[in-house]
């Protein structure tokens, strides 16, 4: 080995070890952030907060079927009695009617605080008399039985009054005391993970906690009824955890298959095993280096970042393909600049992407760049220092020969190319209105199967559905709940006139000191209630010595304490105001879901009156449509990376303007590019398959390989005496059919990110290899022949 | 105040609820001991009458005397039947209230908000929606289901008295008595276990 062959081995020794140990410390994650905007605007903050740390982030619903109702609840209990315990959870609801009985006596024992109703109005002997008389209404009415308890103690029926203020059409069924899916046939348990939406570990840790407890609940039963039981669960983390788990399974399986696969395929070829290993050096060297760059740039590696990692297989592998192939040209002369040309095109073409605000894009881009480049010097300074003496394999001329004469008649062909392209643009215009997907689930990592389990058993369980959310943020949890209590004012009348369904609000449990102290003051002394009994009576069918209960109630209440957040604990209302208070970076937000009338979306009208209302509050608050504005953040990426990759493609052809310095020849390089991303964009659209980001950026790598090969075939045509032309042929057919596996398998993914990407990239090679071989001048054999003499 | 026509329930797709899972166990109903042979004749005649009818529409008067109040509850209002699941309870004095109760689904507007549940989610309520509905459909096998009934009297004047069956029944309701001549119902009267009573009169027909 040369000194400087020592040298490079020490440098690449050190750099893989180094790359090692980044890619071994950094974090991983397979959450929705890689899909979240790095600069975001207030709403898409607030909408990035909400995907990750929003109520409905930290739910998940699970159901237990099978066996009978009884057995079910059996479980349900045990279950809920097992996961309270356990601290991953704030909470876990099974609509258990002993826990029901529990709220409803919290809300009983502080309804002079709670309750919007009381202020002096309600003690004034009129205000008392026309609440009792209602109240005794509703004790002749089918409500009754549920009154009469409470009446003596609580005869304006405050308590009534919170209780219906909650939204009841939302609880789930009850079978056998538990919650169940509204056929019965599942029992249905809630649970709100402490581990926020982008705590994956959290996430996991707490969905193994739920699978032990059932099968320990399991375990409890009688062995008759333990087989027919089933379990299953979703929501959110269970989805993230689901997701990163296929990506983390995909990524290792994808990188195997088509490791295997273009391993098999050289060693068909090179008949050579060394060869086989030595290639694979920079592959590998690419790939880890493109995770540490990427660990270096990045809080965290993103699952999807490393699916992408197979596509680096299939480009890097080809820098080793040609110095194998080609290897009795002079590398270092005749190979490398054209090489370095190619890794510079693809550089600049994924460089485009790294000034991308979604994550997602920009770890690719920097995967790209640091894989490749490592890739690429790897081939060039190490490997030639690695050669075995005398290493001996198969020469691939007769094979090139062979794909030689069938260029001369695919040059034969070329004229049809035009018809390609206008074939291609026609179908382009045709379909322009549909071309694009415009929704951020085309980006989802979800299995299409996994969401519709999840949207039956939210549907089952009422989940809130939290497509429309008033957020109202201030710096204090006072001042928020005071915003959030004069919002509720507003959207209140909205409410009666059916404008909404209705709307939650923290308020409802935990209303804000101010308002307590308000309604606390409200109360008055024993005596003075009691002349105010006497007077306020008057015409009712009860007298002012029944209510003696009542009277020591609203005299102890005048005594108590106002009712602090630690107050509600774990119980399922300390839940609702847990999930519906949030700390954010900024402050405190309020969230007050929306829900619409008889319908699962907000009519355009409704909207604006919502909107209209909480700008009437002139609080901090504002509605958010979720569902637009993840729309709108899409449209927006989707746009960005059609704009960053117009930018690449600018980008690759000015670079090969000062490296070719002829306009002749840089549309020779270009022109089969570009009619291989428009042949496969057209093949996209005919199909009716709406294109994504993920297309996007396929397009891109389709110009940053084929670049590679539009190169050789430009330096064939220019340096004929430069290597043997059928060697090149041989090495760019053969590096094409790496990258065709590697894409083809990523083409197999279920991932449906990694599988977009795959099916554009895979048959668009194809193309601009075919494409670059028409389109190339002719260099028949005398002509090289006569040049090397 | 009239409800408007239009307003039905959003419950569906439980049909079969309460002639379904519930009918298990329950085939016959023995009659009871001190039952007459003529009174059981009777009973079976009623029954025969009772399910022939397909359509009620009457006027109610309730009262309710509470040991908690001084002084009774009065409310009234109008009774609609289709045979044989759906009751309608509009109260109309002196809260406007209609409760109804169709394919096992109970709904509840009041105050322009209507609440519904399925019964089988709530089956505390089912004693005193089932009583009635179960007489006017002449649904014996229903009314076993909960009570057991003891027929009194003719045909031109009888009574039924149901005692519920199971123990947590029993906890709220005493008995349910319903009087009648032939195939109309003149009175309901349903004493709670904690000795409060209410009784329901049902008043003259109301035209369509």
């Amino acid at each position: 080995m040369t000194r400087a062959g020592k040298a490079a081995t020490l440098i690449w020794a050190l750099g893989a070890l180094l790359a090692a140990v980044i890619a071994a410390r950094a974090s991983y994650t397979a959450d929705l952030s890689a899909f979240l905007p790095r600069r975001a605007n207030a709403a898409q903050r607030l909408l990035v907060e909400q995907l990750r740390e929003g109520p409905a982030a930290h739910l998940i619903i699970a159901a237990i079927g099978g066996a009978d109702a009884a057995t079910r609840a059996v479980v349900s209990r045990h279950m809920a009695l097992q996961l309270r315990a356990d601290p991953a959870f704030l909470a876990i609801d099974n609509g258990d009617t002993a826990q029901l009985e529990r709220d409803r006596e919290f809300l009983f024992e502080h309804r002079y605080l709670l309750s919007p109703r009381v202020s002096p109005q309600l003690f004034t002997p009129s205000g008392l008399h026309q609440a009792i008389g209602a109240a005794l209404d509703v004790l002749a009415s089918s409500a009754g039985p549920l009154a009469k308890p409470l009446f003596l103690r609580d005869p304006t029926l405050e308590t009534l009054a919170i209780v219906e203020s909650l939204d009841a059409s939302r609880a789930p069924h009850t079978a056998a005391g538990v919650w169940s899916t509204p056929d019965g046939a599942r029992a249905l348990l809630l649970a709100h993970t402490r581990a926020s939406g982008a705590d994956i570990d959290g996430q996991q840790a707490a969905c193994g906690a739920f699978e032990n407890s059932f099968a320990a609940a399991r375990a409890a039963l009688p062995a008759a009824q333990r087989s027919a039981l089933s379990f299953s669960m979703s929501g959110p983390p269970v989805l993230a955890v689901a997701s990163r788990a296929t990506i983390k399974s995909q990524v290792w399986r994808l990188s195997a298959v088509s490791a295997v696969a273009i391993a098999a395929l050289l060693i068909a070829v090179y008949r050579s095993l060394p060869v086989l290993l030595l290639t694979l050096v920079p592959v590998a060297s690419g790939a880890l280096a493109g995770v540490a760059a990427v660990a270096l740039g990045f809080p965290a590696v993103h699952g999807i970042t490393l699916g992408f990692g197979v596509t680096l297989i299939g480009e890097s592998v080809d820098y080793a393909i040609y110095f194998f192939t080609q290897r009795s040209s002079d590398f270092r002369r005749a190979l490398w600049p054209t090489i370095r040309l190619g890794v510079l095109t693809s550089i600049c073409g994924f460089a485009a992407l790294l000034p991308s605000a979604f994550p997602g894009l920009s770890q690719l881009g920097l995967y790209s760049i640091a894989g490749l480049t490592a890739a690429a010097l790897v081939t060039r300074f190490v490997l030639p220092a690695w050669l075995p003496r005398g290493l001996r394999m198969r020469d691939l001329s007769a094979a090139g020969s062979r794909l030689e004469r069938l260029c001369v008649r695919l040059r034969a062909a070329r004229g049809a190319l035009l018809l390609v392209a206008i074939l291609a643009a026609a179908v382009l215009y045709l379909h322009r209105g549909a071309l694009w997907s415009r929704e951020l689930a085309a980006l989802s990592p979800i299995r299409a199967a996994d969401l519709q389990r999840d949207e039956e058993l939210r549907a089952a369980a009422g989940a809130p559905d939290t497509g429309y959310i008033v957020v109202a943020a201030a710096a204090e949890r006072e001042t928020t709940l005071q915003a959030a209590e004069a919002v509720s004012a507003r959207l209140t009348p909205l409410v009666d006139r059916d404008v909404i369904g209705g709307f939650d609000s923290p308020t409802r449990f935990l209303p804000s000191l101010a308002a307590q102290e308000a309604r606390r003051h409200s109360l008055p002394p024993a005596n003075v209630l009691r002349m105010r009994l006497d007077e306020g009576l008057r015409g009712l069918p009860l007298s002012a010595a029944r209510l003696e209960p009542f009277v020591s109630d609203v005299e102890r209440a005048r005594d108590g304490p106002l009712l602090q957040q630690a107050d509600l604990g774990g119980s399922s209302l300390g839940l609702a105001v847990e999930t519906l208070l949030v700390r954010g970076s900024a402050g405190w937000s309020a969230l007050l879901p929306v829900s619409a009338h008889d319908a699962p979306d907000l009519p355009a009208a409704a909207i604006a009156q919502v909107r209209g209302a909480v700008a009437s509050a002139s609080v901090g608050a504002e509605l958010l449509d979720l569902k637009r504005e993840a729309d709108r953040l899409y449209a927006g990426y989707l746009a960005e990376a059609v704009r960053l990759a117009i930018g690449g493609f600018i980008a690759i052809v000015l670079l090969l303007i000062v490296a070719l310095r002829s306009p002749v020849r840089v549309a020779r390089v270009v022109a089969p590019l570009a009619l291989s991303v428009l042949t496969v964009a057209a093949c996209f659209a005919a199909l009716g398959h709406a294109l994504t980001i993920l297309h996007v950026v396929g397009m891109l790598l389709i110009v940053a390989v084929g670049s590679n090969y539009a190169l050789f075939f430009d330096r064939a045509a220019l340096h004929p005496e430069e290597g043997s032309a059928p060697l090149t042929l041989a090495s760019l057919a053969l590096a094409n059919f790496a990258t065709v596996i590697a894409f083809g398998v990523l083409a197999c993914s279920s991932v449906p990110v990694l599988a977009d990407l795959g099916a554009t990239v895979a048959p668009g090679t194809l193309l601009a290899l075919l494409f670059s071989a028409m389109l190339a001048p002719a260099v028949t054999r005398a002509v090289a022949a006569a040049a090397v003499e | 105040m009239r409800r408007p026509p239009g307003a039905r329930l959003r419950g569906r797709c439980q049909a079969l609820v309460l002639v379904g899972t519930l009918a298990i166990g329950s085939e016959s109903l023995a009659a009871s001991p001190a039952e007459s042979a003529d009174e059981s004749a009777a009973f079976d005649q009623l029954l025969k009458l009772l399910a022939e009818r397909r359509h009620d529409h009457v006027t109610f008067t309730e009262v309710q005397e509470l040991a908690i109040l001084d002084r009774p509850l009065r409310s009234s209002g109008e009774l609609l039947y289709d045979a044989p699941d759906r009751l309608e309870k509009r109260t109309l004095e002196p809260r406007p209230e209609d409760l109804v109760l169709e394919h096992g689904m109970l709904s509840v507007e009041r105050d322009h908000h209507r609440h519904s549940v399925s019964l089988r989610d709530f089956p505390q309520a089912v004693p005193y929606v089932e009583s009635l509905r179960a007489t006017l459909a002449g649904d014996r096998a229903a009314m076993a289901r909960y009570f057991t009934v003891q027929f009194s009297g003719t045909l031109g004047s009888w009574t039924l008295a149901l005692t519920p069956a199971d123990a947590i029944l029993k906890r709220s309701v005493q008995h349910i008595l319903i009087t009648g001549e032939r195939d109309r119902i003149r009175t309901v009267q349903i004493r709670q276990s904690d000795g409060d009573t209410s009784t329901l009169t049902i008043g003259g027909e109301v035209g369509p």
